[in-house]
């Protein structure tokens, strides 16, 4: 580690920090339907829009209902991308012609699109047309995303409000957060990659001879457009198969600040668009240290392990000083590939800019952690909220007990119900993934697909149901997940991750907002001090985290001390 | 608190013949279907069983671990489940204790039921003679002198001493009369002196000391929605690490490694919460038990956990927060009178006073200014005594008439008009009515001489209990009859943060229902019927045991000292309560991480020797590290019985204090302790070859 | 359920119009007009002819130039097509090695990389760069160290001034942005078309 290295990490750290309020607060304007900048732009579009779709913007929709237009949404999204990455070869915009996508991957790839995991089985560069990429991938990236947003949104207002029978109107809610939020910041940050050198064209490849006379083909698209939404709405689905890795997508530092910024900036912001719709911008900011704790301490590990180096490689004589850089790009060296490893796991982008697989095992045992955290340090657009909020309910079930009360979080009281809900959707993460990971341990056809022998092996396994269950979406790269039974039950494991998770979260927001708010008093549990951010990451590390060490004992822990052993596989 | 009432029913933690039984309880509720209500402990069991079967074919066939590992290991899983038992046992023991000693008092009472109940005809005291259990409601029967009180009910007629010692016990009897506030009894009470008619308001086995004996008892002990809630989460913990164990063995098998069940087992037991698991109903038995031992007794573990949430208490002044009675604590001359000469006056007009005012004012003129007591017996004096249509009392001497009284009523006497009182005068009786006090005026024949200050004392230590109330963030409000600027007075003076003066029922009911439409919870207590719609709209309603049969019904607690003082220790045991669980359970999820570091290393050593490097402890050998842990999973347990039982220690501070300390001491401590514990068992267990 | 239906596909369509079509092809647009260059992949050109993009790594394996770091991208078998072949920069085909750090093969290709270099001329400490595959297999930069490393080698089959060789390698030496951010880096094409003008 050095200090130019820890410069670096807090220049980008500290942007995201500077901008988190100003975007909470302006999302906490749009969702509380009130006028922004953009309102005189888009206020037409947005009217017009309600009215084709028939949507009354002032009708509110109590949790089932609201919850049952979010999965009717998902599911015509499915049928429509679904479609798509079947249909593309008759399909325009498709300059390589590249063959329709076989059923159990476009299967995977519509679930993992849909559930903003962006899981990717395929080689972007190699197998989808620029309309599926734009038509399909990027359409999805943004509503992906404003599906949880909405639904953030929605378990937001069950806090606020006060004896409440609806929590909002999803149509609104995805319809605001699109036009208001993820198009508007799309456009700019799509813009600035262009201008850092991020191709932005309809072109399929472009031939160039090399000063040796040897051929290249170089793959090219519309890869800005997508970008933008891809890190903005913390997606994660690259156009080209190595991700932000590629020069294309992330073509040198300062669009990696970009990059790392844009997936950061509104997981962080909706932590402020809390705080602001609950009256509480200071428990915003507790939740907002929670994650940035648990983040830094995060990158610092993973820092430490990636400039360590690889001690089997120091032996055979590489200079050790200049850290792991298997799968790792010179233009980030390890501090910006450290950071990015951590700030994509930490959220649900999932996009890389080095490769997980090659890292050293304790900088790749970080990132799986994280995810296996419940991806809530601060967790993807909009279900790191949530995901934040049940730990919260949790933490203040245990904590809220201590001090000798019913346990309340902001007025509402958490009784069985709530804490019922909260354990069934905190279920979810272990048994999809020590559930499918257990099977694919010991079934040949699914251990045919690893990439390395030994502990990296399993760890291999471990991450790609940790990825997908998690909507994460990166991945241990070496596994070879297109084949008929990765495409299946990763593509299980992300709906389990997504619906299996929110559908509880939703119930418990539609009881919590039904309850009255009771007052706090100097008896009340403070859940906005510091002592509640270290309770709460205690709580989020032992009730989130502990019952996968056993696994991980046998993955990336085991394979730590090997490597110091100089063991190979 | 009241000391005779805690030493009264005083057992000790350990009373040796409680444990004993518990000891046999332990054992009789390894029934898996008296477990099955708490699942930690079940799937301890199940487990349990599951060891002991493998044991058993190591032993005959001689495969698996070797049969002393796993005997050794069964074992260990046993005590687990016993321990958790008996924990729940003993907290168990005291209640049924007392539930003996209700129910002998219970026993086949014969009751004298009226013919003619309306006592209309000439046969008013005639009955016949029927058993308690055939008392329909609305009977009426007639309860004489050494008489056992066949059920609950209202006296209609007549009044008696009552022995109620079976309840309360206190000994010293109480009158009971026919209408009022005192008109309720209790089956199972004796009738000391004279006869009563009591109108029957109970059925059978539904009688105040029936509903007692299964409160103590513990049998109709339901989960309360905090323990439900919590047992939830302890639920989702165990299913958790249940699908981290079942999963590891198919991890296991990738990495070319064999876990043998019995290890697994092992790793699943010490992982789930089975400490908090094993404490969690002893904890709630213990806290309605501290309430009983408090005498106190609360009609549901709701009503109990309600206490702890409690916002806002509503203390009624007399008896609570001032001494029901006032004291004279200053004379105030009038200009031109020599204060000796008042003081002497207020005493000999006080002489035949037998009132605590009275007997004040003669303290006050004794000790303050000196007045020896005049012999008057030559004089032949003429008590005059108080009447509520004079307000005076006083007494003649011959010719003097000495009297004192309400100020308006000596003025009528001396016959001064409002208007021609001496300016002082008035100043003086105002600035007594504003500091909470009541004036007397003093006045020999015609001529006013001065004041009698009686001020309203309120009790020493009040104003503390209550700043401590404030810090705990409750808010204590004043109900008081008096007016308001009496009322403001002794607010400030106790310290409380509101009061309701002047207050009607109707009053109090509507202060309730505004405060919790605000979002607090009301606790309060109350004696008479007309208190019996605030009782019941109040979240926690504490009714005293001498009230009547409405308030009693409308309250879901009776404190059966009838002090209403003790609703302040009601909501701290309703807190530690809270607290002993939360904190037990905070303890038990933070043991969680040592006993990785303990058995991890441990299961993987054969393969992976490198993994040694986890074990931070170095305990002996795999082992005796996973025998340690689940040693020490057993053991925490009855090392934790005395805390359960009588709850983690309390102190009147903020949530923040609260929550730093206890985080301290159960976060920080749970997570050390079983390192500490584990490696001293390690030692224990190598040292004699156990492993 | 099916109330929920028409704003479904109307909104679904709606977006996929707005975010899928519209948004894409004016950011085209706009890329045409503002940054034209980038907007097409940054290529360069030599004597009007494609050489290559200044953001790709592209392969080198004659001593006459300078190397960039291994590459572990693949294409597809001309003979048979239900295999891969290794194929280093092929730009169609990003991917890294994604081999993990107890990996045999690792230790193995690296052993045989140094192997190579030292008999090619490489002198003095190994940089990692040197040895090890980039995320992408289309890494255009090498380190500043790895540059300094080969440049006797190919001052030696040029016939060229170590030393000038050496001034040449730090001039094309890129800076990180405002002094700090990034990494000191050496853009491999450019550094060779640098070379190649040297004539």
């Amino acid at each position: 580690m050095t200090l130019v290295g820890w410069l670096q990490i807090g220049l980008i750290l500290g942007l995201v920090a500077l901008t988190a309020r100003p975007l909470g607060l302006y999302m906490a304007r749009v969702f509380s339907g009130e006028r922004t900048l953009l309102s005189p732009l888009l206020g037409s579009t947005e009217r017009i829009f309600y009215w084709l779709a028939g949507v009354e913007p002032d009708h509110e929709q109590g949790w089932l209902a609201y919850t049952s237009s979010m999965l009717v949404f998902s599911a015509t999204g499915f049928a429509s991308l679904y479609a798509i990455l079947r249909l593309q070869a008759y399909l325009p915009f498709n300059p390589r012609h590249f063959a329709n996508i076989p059923p159990d991957l476009a299967f995977n790839t519509a679930i993992s699109f849909l559930t903003n995991t962006n899981w990717q089985a395929y080689s972007g560069e190699t197998s989808m047309s620029n309309f599926t990429q734009m038509a399909g991938l990027t359409v999805h990236n943004f509503l992906s995303a404003a599906t949880g947003v909405a639904l953030a949104i929605a378990v937001t207002r069950a806090f606020a409000r006060h004896n409440a029978a609806t929590l909002g109107n999803f149509w609104v809610d995805i319809t605001r957060a699109t036009l208001y939020v993820f198009l508007p910041f799309s456009l700019l940050i799509a813009v600035t990659f262009i201008a850092t050198g991020v191709p932005q064209t309809l072109a399929g490849s472009v031939d160039a001879v090399t000063l040796e006379g040897a051929r290249q083909v170089i793959a090219l698209g519309p890869v800005a457009s997508q970008e933008a939404i891809k890190q903005f709405g913390t997606n994660g689905g690259g156009f080209f198969n190595a991700n932000a890795a590629h020069p294309f997508e992330n073509p040198n530092a300062l669009a990696n600040l970009l990059q790392i910024w844009a997936l950061l900036a509104v997981p962080f912001g909706l932590l402020v668009t809390f705080g602001k719709m609950v009256g509480s911008e200071k428990q915003g900011w507790a939740l907002f240290k929670i994650a940035g704790l648990v983040l830094v301490g995060a990158v610092v590990i993973v820092y430490a392990a990636e400039s360590f180096g690889n001690p089997l490689l120091t032996h055979l004589g590489l200079d050790p000083s200049g850290g792991n850089m298997e799968g790792k790009e010179t233009r980030f060296g390890i501090a910006l590939s450290s950071l990015y490893a951590v700030a994509t796991t930490a959220t649900s982008c999932g996009g890389v800019n080095a490769m997980m697989d090659s890292f050293a095992p304790l900088g790749g045992l970080v990132p799986m952690f994280l995810m296996q955290l419940g991806l809530i340090t601060p967790g993807g657009v909009g279900s790191g909220l949530y995901g934040l909020i049940v730990f919260a309910i949790i933490t203040v079930f245990i904590g809220g007990l201590m001090v000798g009360r019913t346990p309340e979080f902001l007025g509402k009281k958490i009784e069985s119900r709530e804490v019922k809900l909260a354990i069934l959707a905190v279920l979810i993460l272990p048994l999809a993934i020590l559930g499918f990971s257990a099977v694919a341990a010991v079934l040949p056809s699914a251990l045919a697909s690893l990439g390395n022998n030994g502990p990296h092996g399993l760890s291999e396994i471990l991450y790609a149901y940790t990825s997908a269950a998690g909507n994460n979406g990166s991945a241990f790269a070496g596994l070879n997940a297109n084949t008929p039974w990765w495409n299946v039950t990763t593509g299980i494991a992300m709906v389990l991750g997504r619906f299996g998770y929110v559908v509880p979260v939703m119930a418990m927001a539609g009881s919590i907002a039904a309850k009255k708010k009771v007052q706090a008093s100097l008896g009340t549990l403070p859940t906005d001090g510091g002592l509640f951010v270290g309770l709460m990451i205690g709580v989020i590390l032992i009730v989130g985290g502990l019952q996968f060490l056993p696994a991980l004992a046998l993955g990336p822990m085991v394979e730590h001390f090997l490597m110091l052993a100089g063991k190979t596989f | 608190m009241s000391r005779k009432s805690e030493s009264r029913h005083q057992l000790s933690l350990f009373d040796p013949a409680i444990m004993r039984t518990a000891a046999i309880d332990a054992v009789k509720k390894l029934s898996p279907h008296a477990l099955a209500a708490n699942p930690v402990i079940f799937v301890t069991e199940t487990v349990a069983a599951l060891v002991t079967f493998l044991w058993l074919r190591s032993l005959w066939l001689g495969r698996g671990d070797s049969p002393s590992f796993s005997g050794q290991i069964a074992l260990w899983l046993w005590f687990t489940v016993l321990f958790a038992n008996f924990a729940e046992a003993v907290a168990e023991g005291r209640g049924k204790a007392r539930a003996a000693t209700l129910r002998a008092s219970r026993s086949d009472t014969l009751a004298k039921r009226l013919v003619d109940p309306e006592g209309r005809s000439h046969l008013d005291r005639v009955y016949s003679t029927v058993s308690a259990r055939q008392l329909r409601v609305g009977d009426v029967v007639l309860v004489e002198a050494g008489d056992l009180i066949p059920s609950d009910g209202d006296i209609i007629d007549g009044m008696a001493s009552v022995n109620e010692s079976a309840i309360t016990g206190e000994s010293a009897p109480v009158i009971r009369e026919a209408g009022g506030d005192r008109c309720a009894v209790t089956g199972g009470t004796t009738v000391l002196s004279d006869w009563i008619k009591v109108r029957i308001s109970a059925q059978p086995g539904n009688t105040f000391i029936d509903r007692m004996i299964a409160l103590v008892e513990g049998a109709e002990r339901q989960k309360t929605p905090n323990e439900l809630a919590l047992s939830v989460l302890l639920v989702g913990l165990t299913l958790m690490f249940l699908i981290a164990v079942v999963t590891l063995w198919s991890f296991a098998t990738y990495s070319h490694t064999t876990v043998s069940v019995t290890v697994l087992v092992s790793l699943l037991v010490t992982l789930i919460p089975t400490t908090i698991g094993g404490l969690l109903s002893a904890i709630g038995i213990a806290g309605m038990d501290r309430l009983v031992r408090f005498n106190v007794l609360a009609t549901s573990g709701r009503a109990v956990e309600a206490a702890g949430d409690v916002d806002t208490l509503l203390l009624d002044k007399t008896g609570t927060i001032t001494f029901g009675n006032r004291m004279a604590s200053e004379f105030i001359a009038l200009p031109g009178v020599e204060l000796r000469k008042l003081a002497e006056v207020a005493l000999i007009s006080s002489l035949a006073d037998e009132t605590p005012e009275g007997r004040s004012i003669i303290a006050l003129a004794k000790t303050d200014y000196g007045i020896a007591e005049p012999d008057l017996t030559a004089k032949s004096p003429v008590v005059i005594p108080f009447a509520a249509q004079t307000r005076l009392s006083g007494i003649d001497i011959g010719e003097s008439r000495l009297r004192k009284g309400a100020v308006d009523s000596v003025l009528k006497f001396v016959g001064l008009p409002a208007d021609q009182v001496a300016p002082e005068f008035r100043q003086s009786v105002d600035r007594i009515s504003r500091m909470g006090g009541t004036p007397l005026a003093v006045a020999v024949d015609h001529s006013l001489l001065g004041l009698i200050y009686l001020k309203d004392v309120v009790k020493p230590g009040i104003k503390e209990r209550f700043a401590a109330l404030r810090a705990m963030g409750i808010k204590t409000v004043m109900i008081t009859g008096d007016n308001p600027l009496t009322a403001a007075a002794i607010a400030t003076e106790a310290g409380v943060d509101d009061f309701l003066a002047e207050a009607t029922p109707e009053d109090k009911l509507n202060f309730i229902r505004k405060e919790q439409t605000g979002g607090r919870l009301v606790a309060m207590c109350g004696d008479g019927t007309n208190d019996a719609p605030a009782l019941a709209q109040a979240d926690v309603g504490v009714a005293m045991q001498t009230g009547t049969q409405a308030a009693r019904e409308a309250g879901n607690m009776v404190d059966l000292d009838s002090d209403p003082t003790k609703l302040i220790e009601v909501v701290e045991i309703g807190k530690q309560l809270l607290m002993t669980r939360g904190s037990l359970t905070t303890f038990s999820i933070a043991n969680d991480v040592a006993k990785y570091f303990a058995i991890l290393p441990a299961l993987f050593l054969a393969t992976y020797p490198e993994l040694g490097a986890l074990n931070v402890m170095r305990l002996s050998s795999p082992q005796s590290a996973i025998l340690s842990a689940v040693i020490f999973n057993a053991v925490i347990i009855v090392l934790l019985i005395p805390l359960a039982l009588s709850g983690v220690s309390y102190r009147p501070v903020g949530a923040a204090a609260l929550l730093r300390r206890n985080l301290l001491i159960y976060g920080l401590g749970g997570l050390i302790a079983p390192f500490v514990g584990i490696k001293v068992i390690d030692l224990v267990v190598t040292a004699l070859h156990l492993s | 359920m099916l109330a929920h239906i028409r704003p479904a596909v109307v909104l679904l369509s709606l977006f996929t119009l707005l975010t899928g079509l519209a948004y894409p092809l004016a950011m085209t647009g706009i890329a045409s007009t503002l940054f034209p260059w980038q907007a097409g992949g940054s290529l360069i050109q030599r004597d009007g002819k494609v050489v290559g993009s200044a953001v790709i790594g592209q392969n080198f394996v004659s001593a006459k130039y300078f190397h960039p770091r291994p590459s572990a991208t693949s294409a597809t078998d001309p003979k048979d097509p239900s295999k891969t072949i290794a194929a280093p920069y092929n730009a169609d085909n990003s991917s890294g090695s994604n081999l993990g750090a107890t990996s045999k093969a690792l230790i193995d290709r690296v052993k045989a990389g140094i192997k190579v270099g030292r008999a090619e001329g490489w002198r003095g400490p190994l940089p990692a760069d040197a040895l090890t595959t980039s995320a992408s297999g289309l890494d255009p930069d090498i380190s500043p160290q790895y540059a300094l490393l080969q440049a006797p080698v190919v001052a030696k089959a040029r016939g060229l001034d170590a030393a000038r060789l050496r001034n040449l390698v730090i001039a094309e030496i890129q800076k990180p942005w405002m002094g700090f951010f990034g990494e000191p880096r050496v853009n491999v094409l450019k550094l060779n078309l640098a070379l190649d003008a040297l004539k």
